[in-house]
């Protein structure tokens, strides 16, 4: 009898609303880890149709697709209506090394009033939007994983973590949720 | 929480997000396999251990990613300057060890 793979989507069902906070897995969405040098961004980018942002902390948006600058060559691509990213960078010509995680990654919307001080309650990072504005994007550290973390709007953040580490995060902002008032 | 400036992120960022990676500007011997098991010892071991300003590398593994180095008062813990890697050491003068 063959046997046919089930694919189980991480956190399936989870979901927290609460005062000034709601906490819900992202839909499923390709991702790219992107490195490149700066020579072949031009080529890339118009491959990708957006601009690969080059200041720190930043991002760019163009549509379903968004490019997060993770450091002076490394990017991660997130397209919510999943194209295959990976594909369309294989038609560039220019040096580029870039990596399918669609499944590697799991997205985490933390969204409401309190978002900033319940993400606060793992990451460390200033995220008030002074320092953290709309559309900011950084790889940090949220308790004892590593996260993306990414402010798509003035009261809603996107956190993507490892699959494996995805329960531990969710459980986390969970329990802030409940904590912090 | 120490406050660490990358110079690849242009910003201070928590100290979690930061990896200590041992002394900086030690420079490999071009000639490795012809020197003395003294000299090897030297450049692979000893380390320089100072009381005030030390160089270190450090790594913002959970950030840009980068190695860089950065110049720190060991009594003090503080800081003094940071920079990106294969710069040369910075001029510190002023700003000696303070407690």
């Amino acid at each position: 009898m063959a046997e046919i793979a089930r694919r189980e989507p991480a956190l399936e069902g989870r979901a927290c609303q609460g005062q000034g906070i709601s906490l819900s897995p992202a839909a499923p969405a390709s991702r790219l880890s992107l490195r490149a040098p700066e020579a072949s961004l031009a080529g890339l980018s118009q491959a990708l149709s957006l601009d690969l942002p080059r200041r720190p902390k930043s991002s760019a948006t163009k549509g379903p697709r968004a490019a997060l600058w993770l450091g002076p060559d490394e990017w991660l691509v997130i397209d919510e209506e999943e194209a295959d990213l990976a594909a369309i960078c294989a038609a560039v010509p220019a040096l580029h090394s870039a990596v399918d995680i669609s499944h590697r990654n799991v997205g985490i919307l933390v969204s409401g009033a309190r978002a900033e001080e319940v993400l606060n309650s793992g990451c460390p990072q200033d995220l008030s939007s002074r320092a953290f504005p709309v559309g900011a994007a950084s790889r940090t550290v949220f308790g004892k994983a590593e996260i993306v973390l990414w402010r798509t709007g003035e009261e809603a953040f996107r956190v993507e973590c490892w699959r494996s580490f995805s329960d531990y995060v969710f459980s986390f902002l969970e329990a802030a949720a409940r904590e912090t008032s | 929480m120490l406050l660490i400036y990358c110079p690849y992120c242009e910003e201070e960022r928590p100290e979690l997000e930061f990896r200590h990676a041992g002394e900086a500007h030690i420079a490999r011997p071009a000639n490795i396999a012809e020197i003395s098991d003294e000299e090897f010892e030297r450049y692979f071991f000893i380390r320089s251990n100072p009381k005030g300003i030390t160089f270190e590398r450090w790594r913002h593994v959970h950030g840009c990613g980068r190695f860089f180095n950065a110049a720190r008062d060991t009594v003090s813990d503080r800081f003094l300057a940071t920079y990106k890697a294969g710069e040369p050491k910075p001029d510190l003068s002023g700003k000696g060890a303070k407690t």
